[in-house]
């Protein structure tokens, strides 16, 4: 007997074609996936933990300044790592990266006319300890505008990628806040169905705000688990 | 039991380099990368190669803002994961990560080493990891040798359609250097798999 992983739950991820989002028309697989036995090659992964972070990764609101703070309402983002079956998820990688409290990214295909904030960069990673918890400071990440149709904004997010116990628990996630009014009206948003949508939407937490400095916010995040099964030879 | 549902997957948008792979996008003074193309150290054993594509849409254009992640074997076929039984006492890590925004002609490549055969059932391979602005979930598919006569017998190769095997398999191009492109969608559209 040995691990294996559970399978990709289909009926809570969004469509590769989801019209309404209209770049994924032309570029998201239109022919049937073909079913992979869980190999060596799957339930492997690139194993990265504590040794890939250092310094101030974790505080997004350290991390970029040349000569102040930057601008915009601090944040504190923290949450678990779990598998399905509750089980926390330690010492596993989080990258984070996000728009500034404007809502520009220091990106330079970004071309919205709002602030590039000299103090601010957006971009950071932590590993979760060993009951699978993380933790990141940031500042507010701002709405911005995009091209997708008239008037289109994309609400306030920041997006996540994390890998997992191997290859194949791969997530790549956006995380929203709550009450955000554009999330009636984002295409990307209401890809995922709605009963997974509100996976993506963090809490806020009265217990996680610390006193006179930031708000804070929980999103756990939940991957695909293992369960004892023989491995496919 | 708990049974927590998963958390769904969103696009990994247009932005996502300065946070992934901070380095080849310029970014080095804010942000190391964990990972990049160059894959193979100085000391890592194995033949070297060049694995090196673009990734077109349905309309035949390539794509300036793709992910490519590849994971793979070392030259014995054993990956750097604690759930691999042999064990691994090679310092190569197997994972690399490189953005289609950099090059002019927008290809993604990684200078890495040729993986051993990871099972007898398998031919080498490495196993990728497709994500762009556009897709709301990212897509799994293989990039196999077409020098390798191992192919023949590889079980997942054998799960395609025959005619469609060839978009699993990199052509040599000569020296060190293989060619995977990779089609979104159209008459050759790339094998993805649900793995």
């Amino acid at each position: 007997m040995s691990e294996t992983i559970n399978p990709r739950d289909w009926s809570g991820e969004p469509s590769y074609i989801a019209p309404d989002y209209k770049s994924t028309p032309l570029r998201g697989p239109t022919k049937k996936l073909i079913p992979l036995p869980k190999t060596l090659s799957e339930i492997t992964g690139p194993v990265y933990g504590h040794d890939s972070v250092s310094g101030h990764d974790a505080d997004l609101t350290v991390n970029g300044r040349r000569n102040g703070e930057p601008l915009g309402e601090r944040i504190i983002v923290a949450g678990r790592v779990l598998e399905e079956d509750g089980r926390p998820l330690p010492n596993t990688l989080l990258e984070i990266w996000q728009a500034n409290a404007a809502g520009r990214y220091i990106h330079q295909t970004d071309q919205h006319d709002a602030p590039v904030d000299p103090n601010f960069f957006g971009g950071g990673r932590c590993v979760t300890d060993a009951n699978g918890h993380y933790r990141f400071m940031s500042v507010k990440p701002g709405a911005y505008p995009w091209p997708n149709h008239h008037n289109a904004w994309r609400p306030n997010h920041i997006h996540f990628s994390l890998f997992g116990p191997s290859f194949v628990t791969r997530l790549v996630t956006q995380m929203y806040f709550p009450g955000d009014p554009l999330l009636a009206l984002d295409p990307i948003f209401l890809a995922t169905p709605a009963e997974t949508r509100n996976l993506l939407v963090a809490q806020f937490s009265l217990d996680v705000t610390e006193p006179n400095y930031a708000l804070g916010y929980v999103f756990d995040i939940v991957l695909r688990g293992r369960s004892a099964t023989p491995m496919e030879s | 039991m708990t049974k927590l549902r998963q958390t769904p997957s969103q696009t990994v948008g247009p932005y996502f380099a300065y946070g992934l792979s901070p380095e080849q996008y310029g970014y080095q003074q804010q942000l190391t990368s964990i990972a990049g193309s160059q894959m193979a150290e100085g000391d890592t054993e194995g033949q070297r190669i060049r694995v090196e594509g673009r990734v077109f849409d349905g309309a035949g254009n390539p794509i300036s803002d793709a992910l490519i992640e590849v994971w793979q074997a070392d030259s014995l076929g054993r990956y750097a994961h604690p759930s691999d039984p042999r064990g691994s006492n090679s310092t190569f890590k197997g994972f690399g990560r490189c953005g289609t925004g950099t090059d002019p002609q927008n290809r993604f490549w990684f200078d890495t080493i040729k993986p051993g055969k990871v099972d007898a059932d398998q031919a080498p391979h490495l196993n990728v990891i497709v994500s762009m602005r556009g897709m709301l979930l990212h897509a799994f598919t293989r990039i196999y040798f077409s020098d390798e006569p191992a192919n023949a017998a590889d079980k997942v190769l054998r799960l395609v359609p025959v005619e469609r095997r060839d978009t699993l398999i990199a052509a040599h191009q000569g020296g060190n250097v293989y060619r995977f492109d990779i089609h979104m969608q159209g008459d050759n559209e790339t094998v993805f798999f649900d793995a």
